[in-house]
């Protein structure tokens, strides 16, 4: 079995193991104000710091692609116009390839 | 609220629509699955691989965040923080989930397989605890077998494909952007938003890949500890009103 075969088993059980445990844990602790804050900030700021290392970084260093980036802008002109998330993926996917295709 | 025999119209009417809105969730999940599986492929991952991730973790954004964090390189065993990190949401969901659908014993092993940003989203915003246990479901499987389905689909098609040829590499940060806006309205959330972007810039090149990420969960436990501006309770003015 590889590393990265043992990666995802520990991790997909581990995210199962996260649901399980919110199912189980005491409502007086997820109750507490501050859990519920850092619970609400948590996947905010992972998605943000996801989303600076896939458009800037690749393999510990700077790296930045126009194209990914034209797509990711369209993205959020799609969002900002209220389109769902199946439009906004299309629309990113179409204009990265058009970018790329063009030049 | 309708609570008595089992098929008053009210009660058909309110589950059609329950189930309508489900399976729309289930195209989108489809279409997000076949991205995911063809993000997967074209990251190094096999069908089987993509097939135990989706069926087993079940929750879009750790998925899409453990292959990326697998693409970025290094050991695969950095990839699972971010994985476990963006799944943590899942269970504050216990919290709502557990007081609609009271699980007991082992149903609960069974119940938490479910419990995903849709699934709660669409139970919460029924009238009746019984609506409430319908949507859960109804949205619950129609959406794991959109998402299997799709992610076989994606993987199968997206192999021997270039992935930046069709855009998909704009996808994932795209996805995470959507993902992302909606969740802006929060408190604080600005502020995280933009310190977690520059914390995680900040270390790309001096950490290794995947940590810059897990960082940025320092930025929210901080976000959360901060004081608050204090706001006026309704209960503080009853109290302040009484005393006068």
């Amino acid at each position: 079995m590889t590393a990265r075969w043992i990666a995802i088993l520990i991790a997909s059980v581990g995210c199962y193991g996260l649901k399980l445990a919110g199912l189980c844990l005491p409502e007086s602790v997820l109750r507490h104000a501050s859990v519920q804050r850092i619970a609400g900030l948590l996947p905010l700021a992972m998605l943000s710091a996801l989303i600076a290392v896939d458009l800037f970084g690749a393999n510990g260093r700077y790296s930045f692609d126009w194209h990914a980036l034209a797509g990711v802008a369209a993205a959020s002109v799609a969002l900002r116009l209220r389109q769902g998330l199946l439009v906004v993926f299309l629309v990113a996917i179409t204009v990265s390839a058009a970018s790329r295709l063009a030049g | 609220v309708s609570t008595d025999g089992s098929d008053s119209p009210d009660r058909v009417a309110g589950r059609r629509e329950v189930t309508r809105a489900a399976i729309g969730i289930g195209l989108y999940a489809g279409a997000f699955g076949v991205t995911f599986g063809a993000i997967s492929v074209g990251s190094g991952l096999g069908l089987a691989q993509v097939v135990l991730l989706s069926t087993v973790m079940f929750t879009g954004a750790s998925q899409f965040a453990l292959v990326g964090a697998i693409a970025a390189g290094g050991s695969p065993f950095a990839a699972i923080p971010a994985a476990l990190l963006l799944g943590v949401r899942n269970a504050f969901y216990g919290a709502p989930i557990a007081r609609i659908l009271r699980p007991r014993g082992l149903r609960r092993v069974w119940e938490a397989h479910f419990v995903i940003d849709e699934t709660t989203a669409m139970a919460v915003a029924q009238p009746t605890a019984a609506a409430s246990r319908y949507a859960f479901w109804a949205t619950g499987s129609i959406l794991f077998a959109c998402w299997v389905a799709g992610s076989v689909a994606g993987a199968l098609i997206g192999r021997g494909i270039n992935p930046s040829a069709l855009g998909l590499d704009a996808a994932a940060p795209a996805i995470f952007l959507a993902l992302l806006v909606p969740q802006m309205k929060r408190s604080g959330a600005p502020g995280v938003a933009i310190a977690a972007a520059v914390l995680a810039l900040a270390l790309i090149p001096v950490a290794q890949p995947g940590v810059p990420v897990i960082a940025a969960a320092a930025v929210a436990i901080a976000g959360g500890l901060m004081p608050r501006p204090p706001t006026v309770r309704p209960d503080a003015v009853t109290v302040a009103s009484e005393r006068r």
